[in-house]
């Protein structure tokens, strides 16, 4: 079973990286872009056979670790 | 006094302020790795500046959750002083014994230079050898430096005295001007409810010989001694 887990600041909270990418975009030529957030993307190969067991645990894991959730928000996806 | 300064992978203060401590106390105080699971009878638990882990997935988080933190948690429950100094107060916050978070410097930048500091609180083992509204000169060097918490833990914060340090000018005015790093309120060092555990991003042990340039450091050091003496 595989876990993607996204992690991305908070809205509210500042992200100077985004701000700063977006910049360059603009310096770039492409017009529109009206914000970037940026953040990370984490893969996790897990041996669990059952999608619910699975998903606790690694809600767990980014309670405890992966994300820091005083300014960051986390999603989860499953998949086989 | 009874001090430890714990060593992580990628410690790079520790030996610096190994031979701050040793300068205030007279003798050298234990170094404990981070695998170790126990420590000796303390007065004071060091978590020293650098690079813990190579900062991977963020400043401060896989050392938070190595072995000898379980134990430096209980030592600060059970009421021994903990300093954080940079790194380790990144290393505290993820460790959940400091609130909020020091976030990448608001400019995106690496900033290694001196700035000044006002005392707000010099009530505790700490910064007793401080005055409060004193103007201090210390280095700071990091990349996420920028203090957040959400705006009720701010004011708390500050209502219980739990602010004690904040950047500012070299004249003490606190302001946007002598805010390196987008620090809420200027934030530079913080206390736990209790008292006994400080975080602080700029480095006392730093500016503590006259050879370093300076001795506004010192203080932090002798008075902790003269605290636990």
């Amino acid at each position: 079973m595989k876990a993607t887990v996204h992690v991305t600041l908070k809205n509210g909270v500042l992200d100077p990286e985004g701000k700063a990418v977006q910049h360059a975009l603009e310096t770039l030529g492409f017009s529109g872009v009206n914000g970037v957030r940026q953040g990370k993307f984490i893969e996790i190969d897990l041996s669990d056979a059952d999608p619910k067991t699975a998903h606790d645990r690694v809600d767990a894991m980014c309670r405890q670790l992966l994300a820091n959730t005083v300014i960051e928000d986390y999603s989860i996806d499953i998949s086989r | 006094m009874k001090a430890a300064v714990i060593v992580f992978p990628g410690s790079n203060c520790d030996r610096d302020v190994a031979v701050a401590l040793r300068r205030a106390i007279g003798t050298p105080p234990v170094m404990v790795w981070h695998r170790d699971t126990a420590l000796p009878d303390l007065d004071l638990i060091v978590v020293p500046g650098g690079f813990s882990y190579g900062d991977y997935l963020r400043a401060g988080a896989m050392a938070a959750h190595s072995p000898i933190m379980r134990e430096v948690k209980a030592r600060a429950d059970s009421g021994v002083a903990v300093l954080g100094i940079c790194n380790g107060f990144q290393v505290l916050t993820e460790a959940g014994m400091l609130p909020g978070v020091l976030m990448r410097n608001a400019d995106l930048k690496f900033i290694c230079r001196d700035v000044h500091l006002k005392v707000d609180n010099d009530n505790t083992p700490f910064t007793r050898g401080y005055r409060r509204g004193q103007i201090l000169r210390m280095p700071i060097a990091h990349n996420e430096g920028n203090y957040f918490a959400d705006g009720d833990t701010i004011d708390r914060l500050f209502d219980t005295g739990r602010v004690a340090f904040r950047y500012c000018t070299p004249q003490g005015a606190i302001n946007g001007t002598g805010n390196p790093n987008g620090s809420q309120r200027s934030i530079a060092g913080i206390l736990n409810d209790r008292g006994n555990v400080l975080g602080l991003m700029p480095h006392p042990e730093r500016l503590a010989e006259p050879q370093h340039g300076g001795t506004d450091g010192r203080a932090m050091f002798e008075g902790l001694v003269a605290a636990f003496t």
